[in-house]
């Protein structure tokens, strides 16, 4: 039922009775908090909220949400999601998946989901890792991470998450720690105001197969020296002091200090997510030191479903078909008397 | 030329089979099409059997790039393309080498000689060539200069490459062909018309060459062998012809209406079930959302999700596709999602022969799935009942919420035949089974007491909110639960409700003898070939002891089966696979004997083969 005022949620509202099953401790509880913290922000009823999820930790995701939800298959969300959508782009549809589900089994619907630009939302919960099936190296583990099936270490080079998306077209990329619940909350509520497939990665420590393996970037003592928060519009400037940022030195980033060589802030490259050419946002997703999170991509692009939808009314307009009898009695017919 | 070797005497004939073949790219698709749906206006009943290789352009002139389009036109019931050919044009050695062994003796073949050239004939694995050496003396050949005439026809027509002349020489058989069986060449001219409609250069040298080689015809007083000349006496009512695929798409379009649900097809292409999506795409004025996706996981991913948020969903495949969804099947089985997943079956296992027809998948239909996951399994069995099959697959999957496999195969869907054309407000009713309204014993489980189907509460409804997904549910709240007596419960229910399905669907019936000496039984897209056989059988040889029934719902089958199979001394099981329907009736009805007839050759039963067999069974 459409109502005319507007109604007011709090996290509560998308609490579902379901006790949460992860591990003590799992960056999964932040993200679900963020995500039941961000929804009374979106303006969004909370029967028009679709999580849909794959295989692994994360895709226990839907349960715990007081939404509609479908906990499918491996790999498979995108490729469901999408259906959601096109079924009813009013909706507001959520795909909760992890390194494995999307970037291994899922691997082609993720990028295909991508370069379509449907109104999705995709959280990416990155851990390095297999937690379900108990350990092994994953598309995003290191190369020589000891893992159960990797015990003398991985010989397989990873992805970076955000350079696979960019590739394959993403309009929406943010990149975010898993301890900074305000940041996660306000980054959900940009990927859902944001026209087109919006892919949010979380750096989620697992805390029983590998643990603390985004310590050096995310820990609180050392964030702001080793990330760099972009801010559309902003300077890309870091550190405690504040007092790094980057710059474009032929064609690569380059740290520099402000005050050191005549460096002043006003040298420093200003972020750009609005930018069409998603060269300068490679650059950035794959940049080791500082590790970029925030916004780094929001290209503002037509839609799929803005695509079809126009077509659709073109077709109805010019057509002479109002129902099906219309058209299984056009053209060739005749009469047996 | 004419060899006058076979003196001819013409008759007429209630039903005549010509064939047309030729290269790949020689345009006998076309030429046949033209051909039967001329003879459906005129008022035969037709049914069509295209015969194609699976190369788009296989090399010019070899054996296995040969591409044939068959049709049976009749002034009676014809319920296949037949068997023996009456007439058979060949357009180049290739063709005619593949393709004599169909023709009756005596009965014509219609060259272009222009074709036998040493090359062609070598390519054709001929050692001398076929019109000089008498091999074909006992037919009646009628050799005609077809390249050269269409050439000659269009040399005053400008801006024809030499490519575009040399293709349109298929209009000139058809041309010949329209002549010797009294065909009218409007419908074919109309059709370049609109064809054409921004080339008057190749709308002027269709023409022409169609005209030539009519007025060829008509100056060698060119008669058939047979021919048939009054039209069939069919049902009353408005009539097209239509494909099987065709058909099937338009069942849902029709059901999508008749439900108050927009259609949603999620599909990836693959042999020969890509019509259906091609048809769909068409129809976005009625709203339909034919999503082409990346894989043929995602294509059944997408209609689940479609289904979920309230659409009519189908996917459409053929079996690699089928054993591909089979993970995701499963999971809409679970989710108690309604779903039809369309499988066009073709020649198997894995790539198998990707253009040919079999019926081999019915086994992955029924249990091609991990875990305890019956699924309703029904079968469409001529090119026209595509339509109405589908429409039940929709009725089914909305009204007892659980997914539909819809068994068609290359034959029928690439077949086609005269469609009486049905209008939606006569068909029966579609009831989807969506909650509206919150209620605060709503359970997304709750289950009908009849059917068990259980609610389809959808995104956007105030109160429903719910969560499903593949982990085994509690039988009413749908939570998740792993308790092993609810497990065994749900399963249970989840057999259950395909079962009393049957409680809905029509009994089987028999034609022809009711009780007697032999049952032959089929399924599926074979209709055509067995009912002719018996009823040739029946009814021009005397036999009164056969009778003939044939399945189209095979999960759940028809209530009364069991009893059916009482009625008769001998059962025998005819099918295009290794034994697979009579499988599964040994599993259900134990205390009978199946005999089986299989084919397993990528082709349709042949009349005669059948007849033979069924005569060994009760002389």
């Amino acid at each position: 039922m459409e109502t005319t005022t507007e109604q007011k949620y709090t996290f509560k509202d998308f609490t579902s009775d379901q006790e949460v099953r992860w591990c003590p401790g799992c960056d999964d509880y932040v993200i679900l908090r963020s995500m039941q913290k961000a929804l009374p922000d979106m303006g969004v009823k909370r029967e028009d909220v679709v999580f849909i999820s794959g295989i692994g930790c994360s895709s226990r995701f839907p349960y715990y949400m007081n939404t509609y939800g479908m906990h499918t298959i491996h790999g498979r969300a995108p490729g469901i999601a999408s259906g959601v959508k096109l079924a009813n782009p009013k909706l507001s549809v959520w795909v909760m998946t992890g390194d494995g589900d999307s970037m291994a089994i899922g691997g082609n619907h993720f990028i295909h989901v991508l370069r379509r630009n449907i109104d999705l939302n995709i959280v990416l919960f990155n851990n390095e890792i297999y937690g379900l099936t108990k350990g092994q190296f994953s598309p995003t583990s290191l190369v020589g991470q000891k893992t159960k099936s990797s015990p003398y270490g991985n010989t397989q080079p990873p992805f970076i998450p955000g350079e696979l998306a960019l590739g394959a077209g993403a309009r929406f990329f943010a990149r975010i720690g898993g301890n900074v619940p305000k940041d996660i909350t306000q980054i959900l509520v940009e990927a859902h105001q944001f026209k087109g497939t919006s892919l949010v990665e979380v750096l989620q420590n697992c805390v029983i197969f590998n643990d603390g393996c985004f310590n050096n970037i995310t820990n609180k003592d050392v964030k702001e020296d080793k990330q760099i928060y972009l801010e559309h519009g902003m300077p890309m400037i870091f550190g405690k002091n504040r007092d790094k940022g980057l710059v474009l030195n032929k064609l690569k980033l380059e740290v520099v200090t402000i005050g050191e060589n005549g460096i002043t802030q006003e040298d420093l490259l200003v972020h750009d997510a609005k930018e069409k050419d998603p060269t300068l946002h490679q650059m950035l997703v794959r940049l080791e030191y500082p590790v970029a999170t925030g916004i780094i991509r929001s290209f503002d692009d037509i839609t799929f479903e803005e695509r079809e939808d126009a077509l659709t009314k073109q077709v109805k307009a010019n057509s002479k078909f109002k129902k099906t009898d219309d058209l299984f009695f056009s053209g060739e017919t005749y009469t047996v008397k | 030329m004419i060899s006058d070797k076979v003196k001819l005497q013409p008759e007429v004939v209630e039903a005549v089979v010509i064939r047309f073949v030729g290269d790949s790219g020689d345009g006998m698709q076309l030429t046949g099409t033209q051909f039967s749906d001329t003879s459906a206006m005129f008022g035969n009943d037709i049914a069509t059997f295209p015969n194609y290789p699976s190369e788009i352009r296989a090399p010019q002139g070899s054996l296995y790039g040969v591409s044939g389009f068959q049709v049976h036109i009749g002034s009676v019931e014809v319920s296949t393309p037949g068997d023996n050919l009456d007439l058979l044009v060949a357009m180049n050695p290739a063709g005619l080498k593949t393709n004599l062994h169909a023709l009756k003796p005596g009965h014509t073949i219609i060259v272009d000689t222009n074709s036998f050239s040493k090359k062609n004939l070598e390519k054709a694995l001929y050692e001398t060539n076929p019109l000089e050496d008498n091999s074909l003396e006992n037919y009646r050949v009628i050799q005609v200069d077809m390249t050269s005439l269409t050439k000659e026809a269009l040399k005053d027509v400008d801006g024809l490459d030499n490519k575009s002349i040399t293709r349109s020489k298929n209009m000139f058989a058809l041309g010949m062909v329209y002549w010797m069986y009294g065909r009218s060449r409007d419908y074919t001219i109309d059709f370049f018309n609109k064809k054409f409609k921004s080339k008057p250069n190749l709308i002027e040298a269709n023409t022409k060459v169609l005209n030539a080689g009519y007025f060829f015809a008509e100056t060698l007083e060119l008669i058939p062998n047979s021919y048939t000349i009054s039209p069939a006496k069919m049902r009353p009512g408005t009539y097209r012809i239509i494909m099987g695929n065709t058909a099937t798409a338009w069942g849902f379009l029709a059901a999508a209406e008749k439900s108050g649900l927009e259609l949603f097809l999620g599909s990836y292409p693959i042999t020969p079930a890509t019509d259906i999506l091609h048809e769909l795409v068409k129809h976005k004025h009625f709203g339909v959302k034919a999503f082409q996706a990346e894989d043929e996981i995602a294509g059944i991913a997408s209609a689940i999700g479609a289904s979920f948020a309230g659409d009519l969903a189908i996917t459409t495949t053929s079996g690699p596709g089928l054993a591909l969804k089979g993970e995701a099947l499963g999971l809409a089985m679970i989710m108690e999602l309604p779903l039809v997943v369309v499988n066009v079956q073709r020649g198997g296992p894995s790539t198998g022969l990707p253009t040919k027809t079999e019926q081999s998948d019915l086994l992955q239909a029924m249990y091609g799935r991990n875990g305890e996951s019956p699924v309703i399994v029904i079968a469409a069995s001529t090119p026209a009942n595509c339509f109405e099959y589908a429409y039940e697959a929709a009725k089914l999957t909305l009204e007892h919420m659980t997914p539909v496999i819809l068994l068609t195969d290359g034959y029928i869907a690439n077949g086609s035949a005269p469609w009486k054309i049905k209008s939606v407000d006569d068909l029966g009713e579609i009831h989807p089974r969506i909650s509206k309204n919150a209620s605060e014993n709503w359970h997304p489980y709750d289950r009908d007491e009849k059917t068990l189907a259980r609610n389809w509460a959808i995104p956007g409804t105030e109160g429903l909110e719910h969560r499903i997904g593949g982990l085994e549910k509690d039988s009413i709240t749908g939570n998740v639960s792993q308790a092993p007596k609810n497990h065994e419960k749900m399963t249970k229910i989840r057999a259950e409700k395909i079962k009393r399905v049957q409680n809905y669907i029509p009994e089987i019936k028999t034609e022809f003898a009711e009780t007697g000496d032999l049952l032959v039984i089929g399924w599926g897209g074979t209709y055509g070939s067995l009912h002719s056989a018996v009823k040739q059988i029946s009814e021009e040889e005397g036999y009164k002891n056969i009778g003939f029934a044939h399945f189209n719902y095979i999960n759940p089958l028809p209530k009364n089966t069991g009893e059916l199979l009482t009625k008769f001394k001998k059962i025998i099981v005819c099918e295009l696979n290794n034994g697979q329907f009579a499988k599964i009736l040994k599993i259900n009805y134990s205390g009978f004997e199946f005999l089986q007839f299989n084919k397993i050759q990528g082709l349709p039963f042949g009349n005669n083969e059948l007849i033979e067999e069924f005569k060994k069974l009760v002389d």
